[in-house]
């Protein structure tokens, strides 16, 4: 049994201050099982958000030593013997109490979002979907919605007027997921391009480097969708294609039309 | 969308990362400089980049009346240019360097520090991305990579040069210099997202296409190491360029054996 000495925000949405608390530690732990062992032991009114300690439910994010991290999945063991361990909020978020924030800056996102539209259905009543289409889009259903790549993309974390007028890496999985459904009829790049602001982008990885599921979310998804803007709006030889089997030539879809 | 400010205060600090995260940046920027000065003292050369039957990829191909050795066997730009030959072609592998994904990442970091690290803060007040000139250009990396795919084969021929010696067919350690580099092109070329996006990747299902499927598998496993092969070809076109020169300048000799023509 040893020692830790954790510095964890204390605070609400008018400030507040890092409060160092010493607790002792047992193998095995977790940062979550710490901030626990100092809510139990030493500050009954912390106030921190969890719920699975298993990495799925994603409610217990959070910035270890200012890396954003699932505090159930940071083992203690991954820190330097007498290593002090600060933990705050996620920045990008406005702090409710201590160690939780108000994410609800996601699901306003989400709403924009238009849903599912799949294809009439084949001639036996069925629609199909094949493996090697299940396989691409499969990855990004393991997003948890833990948000990490939502607060470390700087985009919005360094720019709190982007919030306006950027979906973010999360948002931009869920439309890779859409757009690259074979069932789906919806056009999804002008709304990804216009409305969620693609193109603030700058592919830096923060976001692949943070998510806990391994999401490639740059390679995967974002990149993918910049490429399919740039056969839409930029690439000459698919312009030339398309003029030439007679589709409407760079004429986006409106992205304003209501989504079903 | 709603929108609510953070808080300010102690969440306002700089970062709280305590790890080495400027070294990496750092490293880039070193590295990335040092290839830019060498690029730029090399391909402003007007001779020494040809030591038969080694082309220095910077030239290649060489196209001005003014070349050591011609790649199409005739000039295509006249005597009135008395420049470097590398001039006209130097910047086709700069722009698709330039635009490449995985360097936008790297130099976004290093070079704009926007963000300089994961976590830790822009150095700029205000950011609009790609949204607007000039990196709105960066929609370009789609035209370059047809013209860096050109100038892979460009770069596959010289390698195969580079094993015909006036004696006869032989190898030499310049040869395999050049044939490495031009692999290594070859796999940046072919592993770059917008070829994967083009073989493929623009397809929403891939039933009842078999072809383009194991094309784009092919291309995404590749661009896992999209990164290392970019600094691995930027290295080996630096190598090959000094290896020639230095032949050229007698400083060293190319050991090689000839079998005979």
């Amino acid at each position: 049994m040893g020692s830790v000495t954790m510095r964890i925000f204390r605070g609400d949405a008018t400030g507040g201050e890092l409060v160092p608390y010493t607790v002792e530690t047992d193998p095995g732990m977790v940062v979550l099982d710490v901030v626990h062992r100092v809510q139990a032991t030493r500050q009954p009114d912390l106030a921190v958000r969890w719920n699975c300690k298993a990495g799925k439910c994603g409610s217990c994010g959070a910035e270890v030593n200012g890396r954003p991290r699932l505090m159930c999945m940071t083992r203690m063991d991954t820190f330097a013997p007498g290593e002090e361990i600060t933990v705050t909020p996620l920045k990008t978020f406005p702090v409710i109490r201590d160690l939780v924030t108000d994410v609800s800056f996601n699901y306003e996102v989400a709403k924009t979002i238009p849903a599912f539209r799949p294809k009439a259905p084949e001639a036996d009543g069925t629609r199909r979907m094949y493996q090697q289409d299940v396989d691409r889009v499969q990855e990004f259903h393991k997003c948890i919605e833990c948000f990490l790549c939502q607060d470390v993309c700087h985009v919005i974390r360094d720019h709190e007027e982007n919030k306006k007028a950027f979906a973010g890496p999360r948002y931009f999985v869920r439309i890779a997921a859409l757009e690259m459904h074979p069932l789906d009829t919806n056009d999804r790049i002008e709304l990804a391009r216009l409305k969620h602001g693609l193109g603030f982008c700058n592919i830096t990885k923060c976001c692949t480097e943070v998510c806990p599921e391994g999401i490639h979310i740059t390679d995967n998804a974002i990149i993918p969708l910049k490429e399919r803007a740039v056969t839409r709006m930029y690439d000459p030889i698919a312009w030339a294609l398309r003029r030439v089997r007679g589709e409407p030539a760079g004429t986006p879809p409106d992205p304003d039309r209501p989504a079903t | 969308m709603a929108v609510a400010a953070t808080i300010s205060g102690v969440r306002e600090r700089p970062t709280e990362r305590r790890d080495a995260w400027w070294a990496a940046p750092l490293t880039v920027v070193v590295a990335f400089t040092a290839f830019v000065v060498y690029a730029a003292w090399a391909g402003t050369r007007t001779a020494g980049y040809y030591y038969e039957p080694y082309l220095s990829p910077f030239f290649s191909p060489c196209i001005a009346a003014n070349c050591e050795v011609l790649t199409f066997g005739a000039p295509i730009i006249g005597p009135w240019f008395t420049l470097a030959p590398a001039m006209w072609i130097v910047g086709f592998p700069l722009v698709f360097r330039a635009t490449c994904y995985y360097f936008r990442r790297t130099y976004y970091r290093s070079y704009f520090l926007a963000p300089p690290a994961c976590a830790v803060p822009d150095a700029r007040g205000s950011y609009s991305g790609e949204t607007r000139f000039p990196f709105i250009l960066q929609n370009i990396h789609r035209y370059t990579w047809y013209v860096a795919v050109a100038i892979f084969f460009v770069l596959a021929w010289d390698a195969l040069l580079s094993f015909r010696f006036p004696g006869g067919w032989g190898i030499g350690l310049g040869s395999l210099i050049l044939t490495a580099e031009a692999v290594f092109i070859g796999l940046y070329t072919f592993s770059c997202h917008s070829c994967r996006a083009l073989c493929g990747g623009w397809l929403d299902s891939f039933h009842g296409r078999p072809l383009w499927y194991r094309l784009w598998m092919a291309v995404s496993r590749l661009n896992v190491r999209h990164g290392t092969y970019f600094w691995i070809s930027l290295t080996l076109v630096v190598v090959a360029d000094g290896y020639i020169r230095l032949l050229s300048y007698g400083v060293i000799a190319d050991p090689r054996i000839v079998f005979g023509p």
